[in-house]
């Protein structure tokens, strides 16, 4: 039971380690859980949980694997029984831990799996741990039948329902996305270099620089440490980007308050790049600028992160004259500028804001994933591009 | 710490700090375990408060670590005063040749050599830089430095409570979360902040508070917000509503003072087009969603 929360975590992408689980067990061999479930609980998620991204699965996994067990589960005597018996596990000598050590991850991580599973399997039985069927999923404590209410600490209220509530939803950063969170992801867009004016003193140097003059102060300049990312942002709009305005607005937002970056500079499309790319959202031609100045003005330093579905019919980003816009036309097709940007720019990526599976339904989001790495518009999706942006080349 | 439970250190809150029953056991679990305790959450949830109280709880005293995003690890372990050494060696004064005059321990340092254990505050560690975590963890872990200029080892004598904050501007790396004991505090529900006005604001019309909550958690709830009021922006607000003597007739209808709650424009901007189109407030506890109505 125990390893099904811990497989059951990894399952629902809770990063849980060793290390993690080993903290947890010591804290059970201290007792800390008292008797009750609900402080097992707590327990639990102190230790084996990270972020309160992950609360909500934690629930999730929580009440399916302790679901049913409320009635009939002595949390002292059980664990301590468990503890008893999963002897070599806790109870790891140093060498044995350099030992497995020295594994690989998959290798630790199966060695340490199939040592419990032997264990609870030894004294488990088989029967006692399975839940009573038929009652609704993560029975909310009230109704359950056998739930018993743990009083004390929580404040009356029982771990199945505290599990049962998922109050933590919300928190969850596959899905939603606000601009506080946003402004968190996109933190990492950084690469700290000394370049520019020397301006700030080396104390360091300046102490090294006075001992070899035997004394006389020697003052040391240097230039400060800044962000030396410089972003291109180019936006799809209309269409089928309507319905997300609001976190596309959010992002801008975010990029705006940045203060980190050294240069940004966003640009307008609408459904694909051709001849010229607008300076704002409303495209008109007083704000067209030759997507050839693009490619003139930013060099490989710069950055470029595209946001759009990438959806549109094929022959918009195949066909030369392409464009949706009967007056804007260009005998260059969309897929040929891509390909330039994509080839200009050290490091480019696309940010999609339909969900994945979409993705490989439309023909041109296939075709221009093969230019640009994609990533969803989450808080995740988010990370990762800007982890592609800055981080090391994988 | 001795593993025995007569001599373990059981935190339950204090009487100025009501504390849940998850922060209670995560608290416990940090001093048993003598790990680090991380605590995240929306601003204005207490975490810094927290830790003055465990120390109360605790009875041990609390060093304080605030840290700016000028913050190094090592200014924690220790300062070298080089520049004041320079200074005294050029113009007199001090004494030059004994190095350690010119170590000056850091919070960390300074747990670590106290002879009795130390609850130590590192607050807002996300204010730093995205490394600074990590160049902690040997001392963390460890409990021991070594100060480079004078070859000396600073071990902990005990263990201190570490207890850190973050108000979740940046990632934490997954190597110091790893080592971590980790609480998330939620933003205080109705009945806990009913509590918490009642300390600023003690005299206030049961009715009119109803009234003053059910708006403020009605706008949190608003998904298009910018930025969500936090507490201490709820109790500006209510020192401005009782200074301009506003009923709670006059609050049914509208919300008045909204620069007290929004501090986006964007925000004030779009509460504003919802009033002029005629949108309709909340005035009782069932009109906001199951979760008030429990």
């Amino acid at each position: 039971m125990f390893l099904d929360l811990f497989y059951g975590l990894r399952d629902e992408g809770v990063p849980v380690a060793l290390q993690e689980w080993m903290t947890f067990i010591e804290a059970l061999r201290e007792g800390l859980h008292g008797s009750s479930l609900l402080r097992f609980y707590h327990l639990a998620r102190a230790c084996l949980v990270k972020s309160e991204t992950y609360y909500d699965s934690f629930d999730r996994v929580f009440a399916r694997v302790f679901h049913g067990v409320e009635g009939q589960f002595d949390v002292t005597d059980e664990v301590l029984e468990w503890l008893r018996n999963a002897k070599d596990f806790p109870n790891l000598t140093p060498e044995q831990l350099a030992q497995l050590e020295r594994l690989s991850a998959d290798e630790l991580m199966q060695r340490f799996l199939e040592t419990l599973a032997k264990q609870t399997e030894r004294h488990d039985g088989g029967d006692r741990w399975v839940g009573t069927g038929g009652r609704s999923p993560y029975g909310h404590g009230g109704q359950h039948p056998t739930g018993i209410r743990v009083g004390g600490s929580g404040g009356g209220r029982s771990a199945m329902k505290v599990a049962g509530e998922r109050r933590f939803r919300d928190y969850r950063t596959d899905v939603a996305l606000d601009a506080r969170q946003m402004r968190v992801a996109l933190r990492r867009l950084r690469q700290l270099t000394r370049t520019g004016l020397a301006s700030e003193l080396d104390l360091d140097e300046t102490i090294d620089e006075t001992c070899r003059n035997a004394g006389e102060i020697e003052l040391v300049f240097r230039p400060p440490r800044r962000n030396d990312v410089r972003l291109l942002l180019l936006m799809d709009v209309g269409g089928t980007m309507d319905p997300y305005f609001e976190p596309m607005s959010q992002l801008l937002t975010a990029l705006h308050e940045e203060r980190g970056l050294r240069d940004f500079e966003p640009y307008y499309f609408h459904n694909c790049i051709y001849d010229h790319v607008y300076r704002r959202a409303h495209l008109t031609r007083a704000d067209a600028v030759p997507t050839g100045d693009l490619l003139r003005r930013f060099d490989e330093r710069w950055k470029l992160a595209i946001v759009g579905d990438a959806a549109m019919h094929p022959s918009e980003l195949l066909e030369p004259h392409g464009g949706i816009n009967p007056h804007n036309t260009s005998p260059t097709p969309g897929v040929a500028w891509l390909h330039r940007l994509a080839g200009h720019f050290d490091r480019a990526v696309w940010i999609n804001p339909d969900d994945q599976p979409l993705w490989d339904q439309t023909y041109t989001a296939r075709t221009i994933r093969r230019l640009f790495p994609m990533f969803h518009l989450s808080v995740d999706g988010l990370g990762a591009a800007v982890q592609a942006l800055v981080g090391a080349r994988v | 710490m001795k593993k025995d439970t007569n001599g373990f250190h059981r935190f339950r809150g204090t009487a100025g700090y009501i504390a849940s029953g998850p922060l209670v056991d995560a608290v416990n679990c940090a001093v048993a375990l003598e790990r680090p305790l991380l605590i995240k959450g929306e601003p204005g949830t207490g975490k810094t408060l927290l830790a003055t109280h465990v120390a109360d709880g605790l009875g041990m005293p609390m060093l304080s670590w605030h840290i700016k995003s000028t913050s190094k690890a090592a200014d924690g372990l220790y300062v070298y005063d080089t520049v004041q050494r320079l200074n005294d060696s050029r113009f007199g004064g001090g004494d030059v040749a004994d190095i350690r005059h010119y170590i000056k321990l850091g919070p960390l340092g300074l747990a670590f050599a106290a002879p009795e254990r130390h609850v130590l505050l590192i607050d807002e560690i996300d204010k730093a830089d995205l490394e600074f975590p990590n160049d902690l963890l040997r001392e963390l872990d460890e409990m021991r430095f070594t100060v480079v200029e004078t070859a000396e080892e600073v071990i902990a004598r005990q263990r201190p409570v570490v207890m850190i904050t973050s108000n979740n501007e940046k990632e934490l790396p997954d190597a110091f979360l790893r080592r971590c004991i980790f609480h998330f505090t939620e933003f205080p529900d109705a009945a806990l902040m009913r509590k918490i006005v009642a300390v600023h604001h003690p005299n206030l019309d049961a009715a009119l508070l109803d009234q003053v909550l059910i708006k403020f958690y009605w706008l949190r709830e608003q998904s298009e917000l910018r930025k969500k009021p936090s507490t201490s922006e709820l109790i500006d607000w209510i020192s401005a509503l009782l200074r301009a003597g506003i009923t709670r007739d006059k609050l049914e209808s509208h919300i008045p003072f909204i620069g007290a709650l929004l501090k986006k424009e964007q925000d004030a901007d779009a509460l504003q087009r919802y009033d002029t189109k005629g949108g309709s407030y909340p005035t009782r506890w069932s009109d906001l969603g199951p979760r008030y109505n429990q």
